[in-house]
């Protein structure tokens, strides 16, 4: 590690102004320390934040749920009020890393999770992500881990979080708070496209932190899934992964929620999809349809061509595991 | 992919801070550089050796302690930041002449071979008792994917931890 300055916030003001001086926060660790020993996070100074009053998780008056950023990742996922009315998240959550690390990491470390890109991570290689105009090694590199959405001709790396994927199917809204005072983004636009700036990752300000994540309320995400495709049973990043919500009534689909995950550089709402599945009947070729819609604009590359055709069939599976629920 | 070589920063280097370690209900006044994991704490300053280093970067689990009763990775922790906490590590399970349940379980079912992940199995393994977990050996598995054994005693694994579920005095 390259030796930096360690303080402790006491509070939110000392915080954000800890951060506004440069500082980077540092909550469970688990993406930061392991970016500082590869030197890939050089910060000057480190500012721990788990002694503000961020751990809470509480309904909100319309029916939603209001989760802190400091919650930890299996608090989360074991939570009552998430298990029940959202099981797409606590599927999500566990379905990620391992339940040492869940015990750790935090709902906003997960948010600004850094990429798990070889060549991201690696600082003999090129990376516009890190080093902005040094150029993408992944373009003629290792692709199997990359996204097939989303991506640039600067930057294919895609993002890791299960759990974001889960909140971007259920609408979830970010929470942030800075000198100028606090306010709220959907969490499809709180992480940005890597276009010509991957080294832009999300909407957040310097000196601005995230507080909170809300979830609105939504009634047919009892019946939601999490399905996440991977070269190992466990403790491995997803090559691709959908989260799914359907209302179905007399077996026709009014709504669905559809996110990737795995195959995309943010999570990646599948909109098309869910339109082209809106008013279908719920079977096996609607879901297949809705699939398609998804990967409409996918970029296979010959690494992770593959992915295009896994998404599809995870995106299926997914629909069709809610679909039996509902 | 390669890692960078890692060394253990100086434990008393420029810019230390002082650092109440509670390990194993013992208090210990450290004065660290930042930049030191919790794991390299343990084992350089204080030299509790049973934690050990594997891949140091959060993926293989040998370094797995209980910090405020919770599994967690100690070379992801930075000592700094443990400092008030409560840590459990391997060397703390056991009675002064009697081996912690999970220990004995491991010797039992023959859940190690070579021996160095073991430490990090059977922290983990005691903290799963606590935890959210299904009967089946699958979601056993499941819940102690975080640490890896490239003997492959995983059968045994399974074994030990599954004979003390439901057991309350293991779970500590």
């Amino acid at each position: 590690m390259i030796p930096f300055r360690w303080v402790a916030a006491a509070d939110e003001p000392s915080a954000l102004a800890a951060a506004a001086a440069g500082g980077r926060f540092l909550a469970g660790g688990t993406t930061l320390v392991d970016l500082m020993k590869l030197h890939v996070e050089r910060p000057s100074t480190v500012v721990d934040i788990s002694a503000l009053p961020l751990a809470r998780i509480e309904e909100l008056p319309d029916g939603g749920v209001r989760v802190g950023a400091m919650v930890r990742n299996s608090d989360m996922a074991h939570h009552a009020l998430i298990r029940h009315r959202y099981p797409v998240l606590s599927q999500a959550i566990l379905a990620g890393a391992s339940a040492q690390i869940r015990n750790m990491a935090t709902t906003g470390g997960n948010l600004l999770q850094r990429t798990r890109c070889y060549y991201f991570r690696d600082t003999a290689a090129a990376c516009n992500k890190r080093e902005p105009g040094s150029g993408c090694a992944a373009l003629e590199g290792e692709q199997r881990i990359h996204a097939v959405l989303g991506a640039s001709d600067r930057c294919i790396a895609a993002h890791p979080s299960d759990m974001c994927v889960a909140l971007a199917a259920l609408d979830a809204v970010v929470r942030l708070r800075g000198s100028g005072g606090e306010r709220a983004m959907a969490l499809t636009d709180f992480h940005l496209l890597p276009g010509e700036h991957p080294e832009r990752e999300a909407a957040i300000e310097p000196g601005e932190i995230v507080t909170a994540v809300d979830i609105p309320p939504l009634p047919f995400a009892t019946r939601s899934v999490y399905v996440k495709v991977r070269d190992r049973a466990s403790y491995a990043f997803a090559l691709a992964s959908a989260a799914v919500a359907l209302d179905v009534r007399d077996g026709r689909v009014r709504e669905a929620r559809i996110a990737l995950g795995g195959v995309a550089t943010k999570p990646w709402r599948a909109r098309e999809a869910e339109q082209a599945l809106a008013g279908q009947a719920a079977d096996a070729s609607a879901f297949r349809r809705a699939a398609e819609a998804a990967f409409e604009g996918a970029v296979g590359r010959p690494g992770n061509r593959f992915k295009i055709e896994l998404g599809k069939r995870t995106v299926v599976r997914a629909l069709s595991r809610a679909g039996a629920l509902a | 992919m390669p890692a960078l070589p890692t060394r253990a920063p100086k434990p008393q280097s420029d810019g230390a801070i002082p650092v109440d370690l509670i390990v194993n209900g013992r208090t210990s006044r450290l004065a660290l550089d930042p930049r030191v994991t919790l794991l390299d704490a343990l084992r350089e300053s204080l030299h509790l050796t049973g934690t050990k280093k594997g891949c140091d970067h959060g993926q293989c689990g040998a370094c797995t302690v209980h910090v405020d009763g919770r599994r967690v990775l100690s070379c992801l922790t930075l000592a700094v930041s443990a400092a008030g906490k409560r840590v459990t590590t391997i060397e703390g399970l056991a009675g002064a002449d009697r081996l912690h349940p999970m220990q004995r379980a491991f010797i039992e079912h023959d859940g190690f071979q070579c021996g160095y992940c073991t430490a990090g199995q059977i922290m983990s393994a005691v903290a799963l008792l606590g935890e959210p977990c299904g009967p089946a050996d699958d979601d056993v598995r499941e819940a102690m994917s975080g640490n890896l054994c490239r003997c492959g005693a995983y059968q045994g694994i399974v074994q030990a931890v599954q004979s003390l579920r439901g057991d309350p005095g293991a779970t500590r």
